[in-house]
């Protein structure tokens, strides 16, 4: 405020603390700070703080983070995908089809394939909008529906349910490498030669850097997320999501289109879950029916810790983001402390309700406790 | 003078429920047009069919003289007529100046992009709070922390910004103070004076009669009565709202302060 003369003198100024304590980040933040703080202190020398190390939970984090931007926009919005994982598994499935079974260029096998998913997501929002119910319950269908095409095409064709051979089949496409190229190639061979990053000593790959390069996978998510964030915060659209989870029925009175904004969230997400499968595929060169089980899940619980209401209508990506960072360090941090990593299902449970107790009261904070 | 807004025989079946059952009333430019009635007459419903909030069942809807389809708020809205409903449609997660521009957002270019222009709707938010006689603690305020009153407030200031030919205010001035409302009925005189059509619904007599130029009150969904201000006094008016019956008997008990 500017204009201290017209302030109503009744309202406290609000302090510091309770304004930093109705951002949606916060939870995100003081989560990011603990789990740092916590394997500094404790897991320093494992591996975890080194170049690969380092490497190795930002892709994680990067793979939590790419499908928990969808899912972010899509919860503000008022509305949840449980099909993201199968999305996964369905999309990774389709480029092995396209690409190796038929043999198409890979190109156009990852064009087809964005543009079945994209439909499934419209599909799921279409159904949402028009029959009013849950959107828990329609892409709790897809989620069945789409896992059990998932497995059943790949056994029909070629009786098996992991099907290889996309690398080599991705060799010299022009689109393939945006999912799974490395870039930054060049600059990590020049810190390796003059010594500033390890390089391996031996073997076939002596001299190179132990990191040859930034995965694609990191540039999707950091440029998701920058996309989410501006979307969000600083467009008419992005008005309109948190107007259609806030209260449909008063953004529709208001002239917000909100049918097509939702059908439009549920597509970004189908998106961005192709753009994980995608990724994935090419990393490990092959697809299989039992891939990205349980990954909506885990979206949505980034998305909690990042401050989002499950009610919709209020949150944040730079927060999702957070959720999925703390996610990436704490599972590869387990992995590297060599602690059992089923106590990471532990960690989850307890860290998604604390954070749905903290937005709860946030959420009472914001509303001035009505 | 022509009408801005004819509404011909409109019907409004909910199911087996008839909210309306016929309802005719024009609406002229520069005019505050009161509409009065019980509780479930069918105002409500009636001006919704006008905002695009309701298809009419039957009858026809002229705009500037010509048949107007608004098969949604959007359509009303970008023709010029902004409606303050009866619950207002405010989203209470949302700071006070997202939610006035909701809808409207206005857009800032940068690089060829288009972008929500926050400094402006704040600035906007701000002014017009302040023309209505509130004060905010800041244009980011949550909507949810605002008391009733002053959410009808920025209902009202909102709705004024945007209604470009038409104001539909649907008991604007239910939960308001007697300095806001003194306020939001200067501002229905004065925006009617720049030629505006104001619908304005109320149960209260003293506030029709204060602004009203023509009064309809409605009565189970159908029209019973139009009178033009001067014609009527506000003890008929009163019956008329109550559907005919006289009050007197009530009054009487009451000691006159009905
Ligand atoms: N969406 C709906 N579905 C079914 N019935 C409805 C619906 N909307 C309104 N009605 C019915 O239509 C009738 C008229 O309602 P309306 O809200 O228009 O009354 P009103 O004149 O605005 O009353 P009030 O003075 O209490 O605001 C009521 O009997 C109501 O129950
Ligand atoms: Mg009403």
């Amino acid at each position: 405020m500017t204009d201290t003369s017209s302030t109503d003198e009744r309202v406290k100024e609000m302090s510091g603390l309770r304004r930093a304590m109705i951002r949606p980040e916060l939870g995100g933040m003081v989560g990011v700070v603990a789990v740092f703080t916590f394997f500094l202190l404790f897991a320093f020398d494992s591996g975890m703080f080194n170049m690969q190390g380092v490497m190795n939970w930002t892709t994680v984090s990067a793979q939590f983070m790419i499908i928990a931007v969808g899912a972010c926009l899509l919860m503000i919005a008022g509305e949840f995908d449980l099909s993201v994982g199968s999305m996964i598994g369905f999309a990774g499935m389709m480029i092995a089809i396209f690409g190796v079974v038929l043999g198409w260029p890979m190109w156009i096998a990852i064009l087809i394939t964005f543009a079945i998913c994209i439909a499934f997501g419209a599909l799921n929002g279409y159904i949402v909008v028009k029959t009013g119910l849950p959107s828990f319950i329609v892409t709790l269908a897809t989620l069945f529906i789409l896992r059990g095409f998932t497995i059943f095409i790949p056994q029909t064709v070629e009786s098996k349910t992991i099907i290889g051979g996309i690398r080599e089949a991705a060799e010299g496409d022009w689109l393939a490498p945006l999912f799974g190229g490395k870039v930054g190639g060049p600059i990590f061979q020049w810190l390796g030669d003059n010594g500033w990053i390890s390089t391996f000593t031996r073997g076939n790959l002596e001299g190179q850097p132990v990191i040859d390069g930034i995965p694609m996978l990191i540039i999707w998510a950091i440029a998701l997320v920058i996309f989410g964030h501006i979307v969000l915060t600083r467009t008419r659209f992005g008005n309109w999501i948190f107007a259609a989870g806030g209260d449909a029925q008063a953004a529709r009175y208001a002239g917000v289109p909100v049918d097509a904004v939702k059908i439009k969230m549920f597509m970004f997400t189908a998106f961005c879950a192709t753009v994980f499968a995608v990724c994935q595929v090419m990393e490990f060169g092959s697809a299989g029916a039992d891939r990205g089980l349980l990954k909506e899940f885990e979206a949505i619980i980034a998305v909690v810790i990042g401050g989002a209401l499950l009610t919709g209508g209020y949150g944040s990506v730079i927060g999702a983001a957070l959720g999925a960072l703390i996610f990436g360090v704490v599972q590869q941090g387990l992995f590297f402390a060599n602690v059992e990593s089923s106590l990471f299902r532990v960690f989850l449970g307890v860290i998604l309700l604390l954070a749905v107790i903290l937005n709860t009261y946030i959420r009472r904070l914001i509303t001035g406790e009505r | 003078m022509e009408p801005i807004i004819q509404m011909k025989g409109i019907e409004k079946h909910f199911g087996s429920v008839i909210a309306l059952a016929g309802v005719t009333v024009d609406f002229y430019p520069g005019e505050c047009h009161c509409l009065l009635g019980d509780n479930g007459a069918g105002k409500s419903t009636f001006i919704k069919t006008m905002s695009g909030v309701h298809k009419p069942t039957h009858g026809e809807i002229m705009f500037e003289g010509k048949p107007m389809q608004f098969d949604d708020p959007r359509d009303s809205i970008a023709a010029g007529i902004a409606t303050v409903y009866q619950d207002l449609a405010m989203i209470p997660l949302m700071s006070v100046s997202r939610n006035f521009f909701m809808g409207n957002e206005p857009i800032k270019k940068i690089a060829g992009l288009r972008f929500f222009d926050h400094e402006h709707a704040n600035e906007v938010t701000m002014r017009e709070m302040r023309n209505m006689g509130i004060n905010l603690r800041g244009p980011d305020q949550a909507v949810g922390t605002l008391s009733g009153g002053e959410r009808q407030t920025v209902a009202i200031a909102r709705a004024v910004h945007f209604g470009a030919k038409v104001l539909i205010l649907d008991e604007p001035t239910s939960a308001l103070g007697v300095r806001q409302t003194a306020n939001v009925l200067a501002t229905v005189d004065k925006v009617r004076k720049q030629g505006i059509s104001v619908v304005f619904i109320t149960h209260n007599v003293r506030h029709a009669m204060a602004v009203g130029d023509r009064f309809t009150v409605l009565n189970r969904g159908k029209t019973y009565g139009t009178a033009m201000k001067g014609e009527i006094s506000p003890e008929e008016l009163q019956d008329m709202m109550a559907g005919g019956q006289e009050l007197a008997t009530l009054e009487g008990s009451l000691g006159g302060t009905v």
